[in-house]
């Protein structure tokens, strides 16, 4: 018997395993439940990536922000889930925690003497900052709630590893290439920046 | 309440701007990275809501791909330039790279 662990459009799903035969209403209500649930888990994770990106903005020690950092990417990363992106999601949790996270700590050890030097992390300019993203936010808080965009009723999740894949190998098959190209470069161009000058004796 | 594009869109734009906020304010080289890699992600969450309750296809997953794959590019590249500022200036703070500065 399949369980169903994500809220979806068919109804069949959304009766429970062990009693098929349940009347319309419970059902109703089943879903109510569901979507009140997943409302929930909405609010959870994007409380945690706006807590985590206000850690990574305002912390006054770069390895706090680092760290703030990863909490924004792997609530990132549940927001993708939510939103039946579960490649993305994956793809999220390996590129960035995995790399540039190591990486960005990698450089945070490499550019500090973390035992004599106070490792800081301090702003200039915070109060023209602030007017400036203060405006910016209201003008875009209204763009997004006074627009009727366009809309369509979100399909029920499903996996999609095979539509992405297709994708890249069809339509999007040039610029796929050209992808393997910039990486190939920017790996070149990052060895050749970040190792130590030779000539000037 | 159902949850809906204009609530994705919403934490979006949060993290754009304190993203953007990182940006502007950081005096530390590494704390600009990590701002412009908040806005990316704000951008990939558009693309993601978008193509879920907008277009319903697979456009938008892909379009977040080449964007993390950028990212990741993007951080490379940043972290090899925030070395070699190290190299040449002992420290990564902006405000004391001013070699170029007119």
């Amino acid at each position: 018997m399949t369980r169903c662990w994500r809220p979806c459009s068919n109804a069949a799903c959304a009766t429970s395993p062990s009693s098929p035969a349940i009347k319309k209403p419970a059902v109703a209500t089943k879903r109510r439940r569901l979507e009140a649930m997943s409302a929930l888990v909405f609010y959870l994770i994007a409380g945690l990536t706006i807590a985590s990106a206000i850690g990574v903005a305002f912390s006054r020690n770069i390895v706090y922000s680092a760290f703030a950092l990863m909490g924004a990417f792997m609530g990132a990363a549940g927001l993708y889930v939510m939103l039946a992106a579960d490649f993305i999601a994956v793809v999220q949790v390996l590129v960035y925690v995995g790399g540039i996270l190591v990486l960005m700590l990698f450089a945070v050890m490499l550019t500090h003497r973390i035992a004599d030097v106070r490792i800081s992390n301090r702003s200039v300019g915070t109060l023209p900052a602030l007017a400036i993203i203060a405006l910016l936010a209201g003008v875009m808080m209204k763009a997004i709630f006074s627009t009727t965009w366009h809309a369509v009723s979100p399909a029920a999740a499903q996996p999609t590893t095979y539509g992405i894949g297709d994708a890249f190998l069809t339509t999007y098959l040039l610029p796929f290439e050209l992808a393997s190209l910039v990486l190939l470069a920017a790996l070149i161009g990052a060895v050749v920046l970040s190792r130590k000058e030779l000539r000037a004796e | 309440m159902e949850i809906g594009l204009a609530h994705y869109l919403t934490v979006s734009l949060a993290l754009f701007v304190l993203g953007l906020f990182c940006v502007l304010t950081r005096r530390n080289a590494l704390g600009v990275l990590m701002g412009v890699e908040l806005i990316l992600n704000s951008a990939n969450i558009n693309y993601l809501a978008f193509a879920r309750y907008s277009s319903g296809g697979y456009d938008g997953q892909v379009f977040a791909i080449f964007v993390i794959m950028l990212a990741a590019a993007e951080a490379a590249i940043g972290l090899a330039i925030v070395l070699g500022l190290y190299q040449t200036f002992q420290t990564i703070d902006l405000e004391a790279t001013e070699t170029l500065r007119g």
